[in-house]
């Protein structure tokens, strides 16, 4: 394709843009309506992810061995476990050390009392996991190996966590779905009411010789420009609305926001950006292409 | 540009410089007796054609046929070495880029102006912007429209807007021009122009067929007139004459 004709199918799809305003706005306005909440489920999600992760690192699976066992035995144990794969550290915490622990954290000097260690076979391992969903695998793991005693871990947590999280995601990726389909629909309305218009001159284009590809190109160009300014505004929108409730948040419930610690815009956006494009133009192009394929028989 | 005639089937062969040919050609719509009905017509390069009859007579289905808008139901139709009934969807553009063609309606893009109809058939073929301003005035001149390339449509007359649309089918040169009733809407002196505008382009070589119902141009002219009459070529004569019904 020459440059000058390139320009010109993108010329004629801007043109198009401006020949059914009303279809052209509703079909912007759709994805628009999509594709922001699709970026506000995503910072949410985003965000609540980084809290259950956050809270996830605090989680520990603890492994208690059999009476008589010796620190080599256990360092076997623990770089078996370091092996595997949802586990991201494990900590060896000696028997005197466990025994220091408790005694700063709960006889402070009463402590001076004991002279031998009351814990010397508290000796135990501490695994932190990558993902807390794989925790009950492990467990069963860990209980089959033959010199552990008992097995201590956090599941409540971990299961609500990972729980609401799957739910929040299938919530909103039906309603993105949903609106996903409209969007395509209404693309699809825009484009076989814009052929209509056109269907003179789409007739006179044939005659002298376009190619279906030439009849085409500029309506598929008018898809994907819906698609890309569809996904441009509510980038835009969300930009703002998110950085202003996250200083609104942290300046108003201060005691929260230790707990809550959100997401910088950039990181979001990082992902959100591509994301978001890719659908808009993704739905723009698929939409208008299916359309002229079907009405657009050169 | 053209096609060699290798692939023509056994029996006659094409002349060379024949770029029309039609034998035996029916074409029946879904209802109704056949519009045409075992059509046989060879048109040589450069000739001037005449293609007259009573309405409904298949004048127009005979033009939709050489343009490749519609496919005949039987028989053999060679454009410019082209089978038009087994050429392929993909290279139908390519046929018919050397073809212009002409429309009793004129079929005008109304938003847009004379200059830009014009040069809208350069773009859809691709010509470089370049070429696309040296030859749109060009052609605009021979139509005798060099002043009005900033008009729009609807501020042309009829006569005017004929002769933007043969400007536009002249302005990608083709080898065949097909106007179907080009002066149908037209008085008498805008016809005139028209026609013998037509003559002469024909006398730079492009072959013109032209279906018409104007009496006076068809006698007064002296070309080839081929007369139909129920889809079929009822008579074929050079410097013919229009048949009266009785
Ligand atoms: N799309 C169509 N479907 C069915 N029948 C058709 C169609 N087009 C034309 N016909 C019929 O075919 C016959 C020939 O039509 P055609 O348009 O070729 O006539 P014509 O010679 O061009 O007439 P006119 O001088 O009025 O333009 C007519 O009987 C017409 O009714
Ligand atoms: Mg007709």
């Amino acid at each position: 394709m020459r440059i000058s004709s390139f320009f010109y199918t993108i010329g004629q799809g801007f043109k198009n843009l401006g020949r059914n305003k009303w279809y052209t706005l509703a079909s912007i306005a759709t994805i628009t309506a999509c594709l922001f909440l699709f970026g506000l489920f995503y910072s949410i999600i985003k965000n609540f992810e980084h809290v259950v992760k956050t809270a996830e690192e605090g989680v520990s699976v603890t492994v208690f061995f059999n009476e008589g066992i010796t620190e080599e035995q256990i360092l076997v144990v623990k770089s078996d476990l370091e092996k595997r794969a949802e586990v991201r550290e494990v900590v060896y915490v000696s028997a005197d050390e466990a025994w220091e622990g408790f005694k700063t954290d709960y006889l402070g000097e009463y402590a001076d009392g004991f002279t031998e260690n009351p814990l010397a076979d508290s000796a135990n391992l501490q695994i932190y996991l990558n993902d807390v969903s794989m925790q009950e695998a492990l467990v069963t793991y860990i209980e089959s190996i033959d010199v552990v005693r008992e097995v201590n871990r956090s599941e409540v947590t971990a299961t609500t966590l990972s729980g609401l999280n799957l739910l929040i995601a299938y919530v909103s990726a039906g309603i993105i779905v949903v609106l996903l389909l409209v969007s395509v629909f209404l693309i699809s309305n825009t484009v076989t009411m814009g052929i209509s218009v056109r269907k003179d001159e789409i007739n006179i284009m044939k005659y002298i010789g376009a190619t279906d590809f030439f009849v085409r190109a500029p309506f598929v160009v008018e898809g994907i420009l819906i698609g890309l300014i569809g996904s441009a505004i509510p980038l835009v929108i969300i930009y703002f609305v998110y950085n202003h409730v996250i200083t609104y948040v942290a300046s108003k419930f201060t005691m929260l926001s230790s707990l809550l610690d959100f997401l910088p815009v950039e990181t979001l956006y990082h992902t959100l950006i591509p994301i978001s494009l890719c659908i808009g133009i993704g739905i723009g192009f698929f939409g208008s292409f299916i359309t002229v394929r079907k009405h657009l028989h050169v | 540009m053209e096609r060699g005639y290798k692939k023509r089937r056994p029996g006659r062969q094409i002349p060379s410089d024949e770029v029309i040919t039609m034998e035996n050609v029916t074409k029946a719509y879904s209802t109704g007796a056949p519009a045409l009905n075992g059509v046989t017509l060879h048109i040589k390069r450069g000739e001037f054609v005449f293609i007259v009859g009573d309405s409904g007579s298949g004048k127009s289905t005979l033009i939709k046929l050489l343009l490749r808008e519609l496919v005949p139901t039987d028989g053999e139709i060679t454009v410019l070495g082209y089978n038009l009934k087994r050429i392929k969807h993909s290279k139908i553009p390519k046929f018919r880029r050397n073809l212009g063609i002409v429309f009793q309606d004129f079929r005008l893009l109304k938003d847009r102006n004379v200059y830009e109809n014009v040069a809208f058939a350069q773009r859809i073929i691709q010509t470089p912007n370049r070429e696309i301003k040296r030859n749109v005035p060009s052609i605009l001149a021979t139509v005798n429209l060099a002043g009005k390339y900033k008009s729009k449509i609807n501020q042309l007359s009829g006569g005017e807007q004929q002769r933007v649309a043969l400007a536009r089918a002249l302005v990608n040169k083709p080898t065949i021009l097909l106007a179907d009733e080009p002066t149908g809407n037209l008085d008498p002196n805008n016809s005139w122009e028209i026609m013998k505008l037509m003559e002469q382009i024909n006398e730079n070589g492009t072959t013109v067929i032209v279906v018409t119902h104007n009496r006076e141009i068809v006698n007064a002219m002296k070309k080839r007139v081929i007369t139909m009459k129920k889809g079929v070529i009822i008579e074929d004569e050079e410097e013919g004459m229009y048949i009266d019904e009785d």
